[in-house]
């Protein structure tokens, strides 16, 4: 009797000669360290948001037509509202397993967007961006602020007051666009804000369809070139070097390690989607125009926006009739761009500064580098203040510091604060540094004692030899 | 009789096969040299497993059973989730268990890849030498550019039927013009007399779509001694009523908030308030920004009050309507 496996085995390399490759990917190896599995938590998000975003388009209609409700939630009954509210009302409170489905798809969203800029702060501060992996993060860049278009459009076609207030920012946002601004948003709404009926189906089928494919290619580009390049390492041995690489076999070893890591991570969302509620739009009630309301806060990832908007003085650049810089391209446009500047030009920008122009397969840990752990905490606190200035409203809510006197603190803040971390994270790390030195030369020192004690010890045995 | 024996058969087939492969997994596995390292057997994490992977099932049929058994209005999400949670936190740890006693776990070692110079000249060659027969390449480079360049030129060109574009006046337009009357949410005209102090409300030109954002107006009654609106504006605001367009002048947003004095420095008397990003304007002095990111004031639009006791504008805004833009500084047009 032949092996059971065999068969299947011989079946498919007979008919497609992957043999050699599959036999080659059981093995392919992966180093071994807790935070590289941030990445995997993203791409099994993006799975869940797949799976349950498809649930949703089915009861889902992209429609601003307006209707009446009536339907199990007493406060919107008798209430015009578009086709599109009113399907998520009933997704949420009419059909079994509407709500579970559509708060999982919303925490997975949250929690996509969350483990995507941990995974960069790793891929940041570990330096693992550097030659030979540059496109990889450029890919990945890429692939983070497209999710946030997506989730931004996202909670806009629910049409609700808060998506609402949302989609009438992002619209002033791109009127402040210089010269292009105007015939830009016409273009896109197809008339001035609400825009046209087809404006919905537009962004719904960027939504579901443009985007998503988009987002997929990128992930499987970037995970291509992950697994051409293979890992970073951390030097944890010697045996760790920039040409060799030391990990565990994908299978057996990775297979199931990475499985439970999926279970968990959708198990987690769906006891998140069934437990604790998320964005309740049957209390927000229809959007109009003319409607907005206090506390309105984004999803977390445009709040640094949201900050940013704020946080500017009042002026419009203009020259004569023109306006050439409305204020919201500051905190809206320009912000946004400088981050993703400096994060996308960041490995050649260091390779200016410091020379360096090797490959680097070992990954640094944030101390080997102190000036760039410097610069990164510093530049992540001046995106962390501006977004925290986002909240300034709940804040005030929560501790009575006053929005004002907030406003004029952060003002200061983000730039204040930014410049002494960075000489103090540079000099911990230095110091950091400097104790590890230390700690090698007491083992070298030790060790030597202890070789010379012992060599005394054996020419103490043969004396005279 | 004939059933039994086919019982009895099959027990000695799968037991049959049981006895049989013991020893031949073991004898085998021996004198080849294995690729994965032998380990010895756990059985307790196989115990483990198998009763985190009984309770999956168990959980997952709870979810089945929870969505059958309840009507909508008494289905508890909260179930819902805890079942299918629940089910997929059982395989996941089953999988950690697997992963950490039942699989072998060896530490290899592989070479980075390297570049392959070899491969990357004969590349650049077979470039080379395929084109060797050309003898214009540059032109050919060019001409071929251009002709990619203006089809995907053409191919874009429709997507100039999304919206105007280049005719940007819908932006500008507003209804509002010398005695269009004022209505509320339920198209009622509304009487001057009905405008209250300390309270602010909602008004539309009438016969107009409410979400055309020009149309959208925030109406209040302020004491006329107190007002300072610009000279050119004497008289638009009759009985200290005014109006000011409801859309911020900052990101578009809907002003919706009627503040009384917070700050007393700063705002001395009531102000309008955007509540997306704090632009605050000042109804006394005609909508001029006092606080908030906002580039300019908020239009307003001149009012009068008909024989009948209705309110209705007395011409157009004093500025255009929304977020600034390159144009917006030009006077409205109706």
């Amino acid at each position: 009797m032949t092996d059971p496996i065999l068969d299947p085995v011989r079946f498919i390399d007979e008919r497609t000669a992957a043999a050699p490759l599959l036999r080659k990917s059981m093995r392919y190896l992966f180093p071994d360290h807790w935070s590289f599995l941030l990445g995997e938590v993203a791409l099994y998000s993006f799975i869940v948001l797949i799976a349950t975003g498809i649930y949703l388009a089915l009861f889902f209609d992209p429609s601003t037509a307006k209707t009446v409700y009536h339907g199990p939630y007493a406060p919107l009954d008798g209430q015009t509202m578009s086709e599109a509210y009113k399907s998520v009302v009933n997704i949420s409170l009419s059909y079994k397993a509407g709500l579970l489905m559509r708060q999982t798809h919303h925490w997975a969203a949250d929690v996509f967007m969350a483990s995507i800029v941990v995974h960069l702060m790793r891929v940041f501060f570990t330096g693992a961006y550097r030659r030979p992996r540059e496109l990889t993060w450029l890919v990945g860049l890429t692939l983070l602020f497209t999710a946030l278009l997506e989730g931004y459009l996202g909670y806009s076609l629910v049409d609700d007051l808060l998506s609402g207030m949302g989609l009438q920012i992002g619209y002033g946002v791109g009127l402040s666009l210089p010269l292009i601004g105007g015939p830009a948003m016409l273009g896109i709404f197809g008339a001035p804000f609400p825009g046209t009926a087809q404006f919905w189906s537009r962004m719904y089928i960027v939504h579901v369809l443009l985007i998503p494919l988009l987002l997929a290619t990128l992930i499987g580009v970037h995970l291509a070139l992950v697994a051409a390049r293979h890992h970073t390492q951390f030097r944890e041995s010697p045996r760790h070097t920039n040409r060799r690489l030391i990990g565990v076999p994908m299978f057996p070893a990775q297979i199931p390690r990475s499985l439970a890591l999926m279970f968990f991570v959708v198990a987690i969302l769906f006891l998140l989607g069934g437990l604790v509620q998320i964005n309740p739009i049957w209390q927000w009630g229809p959007f109009e125009p003319w409607l907005a309301t206090n506390g309105a806060q984004p999803d977390w990832y445009l709040g640094w926006l949201i900050g940013a908007l704020r946080l500017m003085p009042s002026f419009d650049v203009t020259i004569g009739h023109f306006t050439v810089i409305p204020n919201p391209f500051w905190g809206g446009v320009l912000f946004p761009l400088v981050v993703v500047g400096v994060l996308a030009g960041f490995p050649w920008i260091e390779r200016r500064l410091t020379g360096d122009r090797s490959v680097h397969n070992l990954a640094d840990r944030p101390r080997d580098a102190p000036n760039r752990t410097a610069f990164g905490v510093a530049f992540l606190s001046w995106v962390f203040l501006i977004f925290a200035f986002g909240a300034a409203d709940r804040i005030f809510v929560l501790i009575g510091l006053s929005y004002d006197t907030q406003l004029y603190l952060f003002r200061i803040g983000i730039w204040i604060v930014p410049i002494i971390l960075f000489f103090v994270v540079r000099r911990v790390c230095r110091e950091l540094a400097r104790s590890d030195e230390i700690e090698v030369q007491r083992e070298r020192a030790e060790h030597e004692a202890r070789a010379h004690e012992q060599a005394l010890a054996r020419t103490g045995a043969t004396p005279d030899s | 009789m004939k059933l039994w024996r086919w019982l009895v058969a099959i027990v000695t087939l799968i037991f049959g096969r049981f006895l049989r492969r013991r020893p031949r997994a073991g004898g085998e596995a021996d004198d080849r040299q294995r690729i994965v390292p032998a380990g010895t057997p756990e059985r307790r994490a196989e115990n483990v497993v198998l009763l985190l992977l009984g309770l999956a099932v168990l959980w997952a049929l709870g979810f089945v059973v929870t969505y059958a058994e309840w009507s909508p209005s008494r289905l508890p999400n909260e179930l819902l989730g805890i079942c299918l949670g629940m089910s997929l936190a059982c395989i996941g740890g089953a999988l950690t268990v697997i992963a950490k006693r039942l699989v072998v776990t060896e530490e290899l070692e592989d070479e980075y890849p390297q570049q392959h110079p070899e491969q990357q000249q004969e590349i650049v060659e077979i470039v080379h030498e395929s084109g060797s027969r050309i003898t214009r390449k540059r032109l050919m480079l060019g001409v071929g550019a251009a002709a990619g360049g203006a089809l995907g030129l053409a191919a874009l060109t429709p997507v100039l039927s999304l919206g105007p574009f280049w005719d940007t006046a819908p932006l500008d337009k507003t209804p509002w013009r010398r005695g269009v009357r004022l209505v509320d949410e339920n198209d009622s005209p509304i009487a001057a007399s009905s405008i209250e102090h300390a309270s602010f409300y909602y008004a539309f030109a009438e016969g107009v779509d409410p979400e055309i954002i020009a149309s959208d107006l925030i109406v209040l009654r302020l004491d006329p001694s107190k007002l300072e609106l610009p000279a050119a504006r004497a008289g638009w605001a009759p009985e200290g009523i005014l109006a000011f367009s409801k859309i911020c002048t900052h990101a578009g947003c809907a002003i919706d908030l009627y503040r009384n004095p917070k700050f007393p420095v700063l705002e001395p008397h009531p102000a309008l308030v955007c509540p997306c990003h704090y632009s605050t304007f000042d109804p006394f002095t005609g909508g001029t920004v006092i606080y908030g990111p906002a580039g300019r004031p908020l239009p307003q639009l001149p009012l009068m009050i008909d024989d009948a006791g209705y309110l209705r504008a007395a011409g157009n805004f004093s500025a255009r309507v929304g977020p600034s833009w390159w144009n917006v500084r030009e006077r409205p047009t109706t």
